[in-house]
Formats: structure tokens, C-alpha cells, sequence
């Protein structure tokens, strides 16, 4: 299918890090099935590393292939690494994704943040709040 | 090698044999000009006409009745601007039409709204996918000018009662279009008896080719051209006509027509079938009310999944279909029918529509009947809305 790259294809059909963590660390969720996509990020972390992951993706092809190829550039990276993580990264290392469809790597990357931002909650670690702007509830509009 | 098992013939057919035989001779060999008057013109000329005679025998028309177009969507412009700019000449700017039409009629719509000036009500489609006449006669008003109705729906395949809403138009005075595209060759269709005075076709759902359409209007309703130019079609659509697109289109429907009853009958058992069968899969729904409906079609919403997932993995196990979801209709918003028929947008984004055409065979179903289960749990396992389900933190919502 000409609408996505290989790479997308080869995240979609056979994605990597699909499951739940039951004693997650940290637990990110973001989109709303009203729109069509919801990402849900399990981190498991020792000494500031991203031990595991795991996601559920409720979307789109791209969704799911944003979601897992999130999940395989920070699994065992700092969690600082993990931070810089960018949407454009996402897209890029799957090859590239229609522009209609960059939505779902935005949702990736605030999904991985939202993860960390719980793990930081949770455990009382002080961090900088302008890290963590407010998810953006409109992320469609990232498509142009 | 998977096997290929084409499901999508509301989105458009294969060929059948006899309307390419019928295209290929204005192919090669008589590229005459219908308007031309040496034989090679008027071999072209004839082949036109007989066509137009064929066509019209097949919807229970006369021949000077049927306009050719170059697809449905074209055939629905020109019928509700017609409609509408000889209303606005006498006052008249009302147009009655349902929330669930195809764009092609529901944006034609808009745009008299927006640059024109028109009123326009959109009719409740019910939980069925089903018109009421009454509700149609309750809305005509002194100014109504048209009333616009889809004879059956595109994306849930169920049939409205057009001769009744027909009825009701005729005794008030109102033009009566419908948008036949999903119909025309599939079921019966007759204008005379169903008191149609415009209705629009498309060659491309009946087995002919893509790019040339047909419009009917009856004789006593002005028809106002919408493309101006030459004297083609008696001066209501210039251009010169697509003679090879026009004579396939009216062998396909011949062929449609011929076979219909046999059509049908082999149809709904594939399609009674797969229902029963895919239904079985938990919190799934089907759309749109089975009593009225078209042979072939199938609309189903499985919770707790996307539909763009869906027919990738489908795709994957060579089965061509469709959905309704937002990302395969291109905005954030899942299908307007599926909305106007009261689903949930999370629901709406989890549907799939199969449509079957005779082509099709038991073996064809067998692997529908394999494969969709498989891919809808495929798609639940890694879908945090099912799973929350599961777990009873959320309601089921079918």
C-alpha cells in the first residue's frame, strides 16, 4: 500500500512492545476515542533508565506504528533521553508519515511525557514544569 | 499466496465482460463525433442513441428522458441546481433532503445555503437508516422546491421508500430527486411507477466503466444546463459524449438489469451469511435496518477498534473493504451516516462495510467469515478502550 512506508507498515503489522506493565512505574495516556486515537505508555524505570515499555494503542494504522516505534527508540534510555524525544523523530524514523497522519506521532511523544511526568509525580521528583506543557487536546492541527 | 476477495462495490465494480466488449468498438474503429455528419460520425451517433433507449428501458423511461453525464456526482449537481435556480425564479427557495445523502447532494446543498440564500432541511434518518414519507410531507412548505432523497444509502445499503415519498412530492406540486447510484441495476428501479421526476446514476456501480453517468429527468421538468458549450444532450450538457463509456454503461445496466432477481438471490444468502457469522463477534453492531436494505451490503461496528486497523490488516489478507472511521474519511469526524443514524463517534470509528457484488463466491465469504474475527481481536488485544472495557472501568456502549 502506497499510503504508508514500509517501515510504517513493518511497526503496524508486527508492532513491538504491544502489552500492559501491572507494576508500572509510570502510566501516560493521551487522545480520546471521540477522535479516534488514545495512546497508553507503561514505563518501567530503574536508576533514571527506561527499563521497559509498553503500549496500547487504540487508532489508526499510523497510531500504532508511531506507538511502537516510540517505544523502541526509548526503551533503555535515561529518562532525560527520553524527554528530548520529538514528534519529527518519530515520523522520521518510520520513514516518514502522510501529513494528515503526524498527528499520531505527536501523540506518541506526549505520550511518553505524560508517562514521565507520572513517574515523577508518583515518586515526589522535582522537575521543571515547563517540560511538561498541558497535552495538546487539539493535535490535529500539528498536521500542516 | 492469500486469497483476493474484492468487497467494496458500493466504492466501485469490476468490469463486467460485456460492457468492455461494447466499449472497445468507439475505441478503435468508430472514434467518430456524434455531431458529425459524415457515417463515421453517425455510426458513433446511433451507438449514442441506442444506448440512451437501453438505459431508459431499464429504469422505466423514455429515451428523450435520459441526459449522459460524466458520473453520479455530476448527474446530482446538475438536478439540484436545476431544481433550485428555476425554485429561486419563483420565490421558491426551500430544498428537503437527509442528513444522511451522499456529498455530492449534501454539499451541492451547502453551498445554496451559504452563496445562495437557500433553506434546506435535512431529515432525521432514524436508528434504521430509513426516511419516513410523512415526515417528508411535514416538512413541504409553500416554498419548497425540491426534495432530494437517496433511493438506498451508500455506506449502510438500506432502501427508502422513494415510490411513497414520490407520492407525496407529486401531490404537492414538489420536484422529486433521488440519487439512485447505489440502486440502479441492483434493485428495481422504475421512475414511472416510483413518481420520480429526476434521478441520477452512475456506470461504475453496475459493473461499467468510471467517468460517465446518467441523468433522468422527466419530460414537464425543466432541466437548466450546467455545463455550457455545444448542442450535446438536446443543449443541457454540452460536451462532446463519451461514446465507448456511454455504450458500456448501457450494457452493464442491461446485464444488471437481466440478471437482477438471480442477483439478489445469490446476494443476500452470502450476505445473510456473513452476517450471521460476524455478529456472533462480541459487542458488535450492525447498521442500518435489515428489512430494507440492498442485497450486498453489510455495515458493521465492532467496539473498541479503529477502522483504518481494520482494513490494513485486512488488506494484508486480501480482502478489499471499507470503512467509516475518521481516518479513512479524511477529517476528525467519523461518517455523517454513521452519526445520522445515532451511533457514538467512538462506535462510528470502529465500522466496517463489506459490499458484495454477483462476482462474488461462497469461498469469498468463508474467508470474510475467517478473517474479520481474527483481525477485530488482533486490534482489540492492543486497544486500551477494550481493555478498560474488559475490566468493567468503562461501560460497553454496544
Amino acid at each position: 500500500m502506497a499510503l504508508y512506508s514500509e517501515k510504517v507498515m513493518d511497526h503496524f503489522r508486527n508492532p513491538r512492545n504491544v502489552g500492559e506493565i501491572p507494576d508500572a512505574d509510570g502510566i501516560g495516556e493521551v487522545g480520546n476515542a471521540r477522535c479516534g486515537d488514545i495512546m497508553k505508555i507503561y514505563l518501567k524505570i530503574k536508576d533514571g533508565i527506561i527499563e521497559d515499555v509498553k503500549f496500547n494503542t487504540f487508532g489508526c494504522g499510523s497510531a500504532i506504528a508511531s506507538s511502537s516505534m516510540a517505544t523502541e527508540l526509548i526503551k533503555g534510555k535515561p529518562l532525560s533521553q527520553a524527554l528530548e524525544l520529538t514528534n519529527k523523530a518519530v515520523a522520521e524514523a518510520l520513514d516518514g508519515l502522510p501529513a494528515h497522519k503526524m498527528h499520531c506521532s505527536v501523540l506518541a511523544e506526549e505520550a511518553i511525557r505524560a508517562a514521565i511526568k507520572d513517574y515523577y509525580d508518583k515518586n515526589g521528583i522535582e522537575y521543571d514544569k515547563s517540560l511538561f506543557p498541558e497535552p495538546d487536546e487539539d493535535h490535529e492541527i500539528h498536521e500542516d | 499466496m492469500e486469497r483476493k476477495v474484492y468487497a467494496d462495490n458500493a466504492a466501485t465494480t469490476a468490469m463486467s465482460r460485456t460492457a468492455i466488449e461494447a466499449m472497445l468498438p468507439y475505441l478503435d474503429g468508430i472514434y467518430g463525433n456524434p455531431s458529425s455528419l459524415y457515417s463515421l460520425g453517425q455510426r458513433a451517433k446511433e451507438a449514442l442513441e441506442g444506448a440512451r433507449a437501453d438505459i431508459a428501458a431499464c429504469l422505466g423511461a423514455q429515451a428523450n428522458e435520459i441526459y449522459f453525464t460524466s458520473c453520479g456526482s455530476e448527474s446530482d449537481n446538475q438536478a439540484i441546481r436545476s431544481a433550485a435556480h428555476l425554485g429561486a425564479l419563483k420565490g421558491k427557495k426551500h430544498i428537503i433532503s437527509t442528513a444522511f445523502e451522499h456529498h455530492a447532494v449534501l454539499h451541492t446543498l451547502d453551498r445554496l445555503k451559504r452563496e445562495e440564500g437557500f433553506e434546506v432541511t435535512l431529515l432525521d434518518v432514524h436508528r434504521g437508516g430509513v426516511v419516513r414519507p410523512e415526515e417528508v410531507q411535514a416538512a413541504i412548505r409553500p416554498d419548497t422546491c425540491l426534495v432530494t432523497v437517496m433511493f438506498a444509502n451508500n455506506e449502510i445499503g438500506t432502501v427508502q421508500p422513494i415510490a411513497e415519498i414520490g407520492a407525496v412530492c407529486r401531490a404537492a406540486g414538489v420536484t422529486f430527486h433521488t440519487d439512485a447510484v447505489q440502486a440502479a441495476g441492483h434493485i428495481p428501479v422504475n421512475v414511472a411507477e416510483q413518481n420520480i421526476d429526476m434521478l441520477s446514476i452512475s456506470a461504475h456501480k453496475f459493473h461499467g466503466p468510471k467517468g460517465v453517468g446518467a441523468l433522468y429527468c422527466r419530460r414537464g421538468v425543466r432541466l437548466l444546463p450546467f455545463i455550457d458549450g455545444g448542442a450535446q444532450e438536446r443543449g443541457r450538457r454540452a460536451g462532446t459524449e463519451n461514446v465507448a463509456g456511454i455504450c458500456a454503461m448501457a450494457a452493464a445496466l442491461k446485464e444488471a438489469c437481466a440478471n437482477m432477481n438471480a442477483n439478489a438471490a445469490k446476494l443476500t444468502k452470502l450476505r445473510d451469511r456473513i452476517v450471521a457469522e460476524l455478529t456472533k463477534i462480541p459487542h458488535s453492531k450492525l447498521n442500518g435496518d435489515m428489512a430494507r436494505h440492498l442485497p450486498g451490503t453489510i455495515n458493521m461496528c465492532f467496539e473498541g477498534i479503529e477502522g483504518e486497523g481494520l482494513l490494513l490488516y485486512l488488506d494484508d489478507m486480501g480482502i478489499c473493504a471499507s470503512s467509516g472511521s475518521a481516518c479513512t474519511s479524511g477529517s476528525l469526524d467519523p461518517s455523517h451516516v454513521l452519526l445520522a443514524i445515532g451511533l457514538p463517534h467512538e462506535v462510528a470509528h470502529g465500522s466496517l462495510r463489506i459490499s458484495l457484488s454477483e462476482y462474488n463466491t461462497e469461498e469469498d465469504a468463508d474467508h470474510i467469515i475467517k478473517c474479520v474475527p481474527e483481525v477485530v481481536e488482533k486490534l482489540r488485544a492492543m486497544s486500551p478502550v477494550w481493555k478498560e472495557m474488559e475490566r468493567g472501568e468503562k461501560q460497553h456502549i454496544i
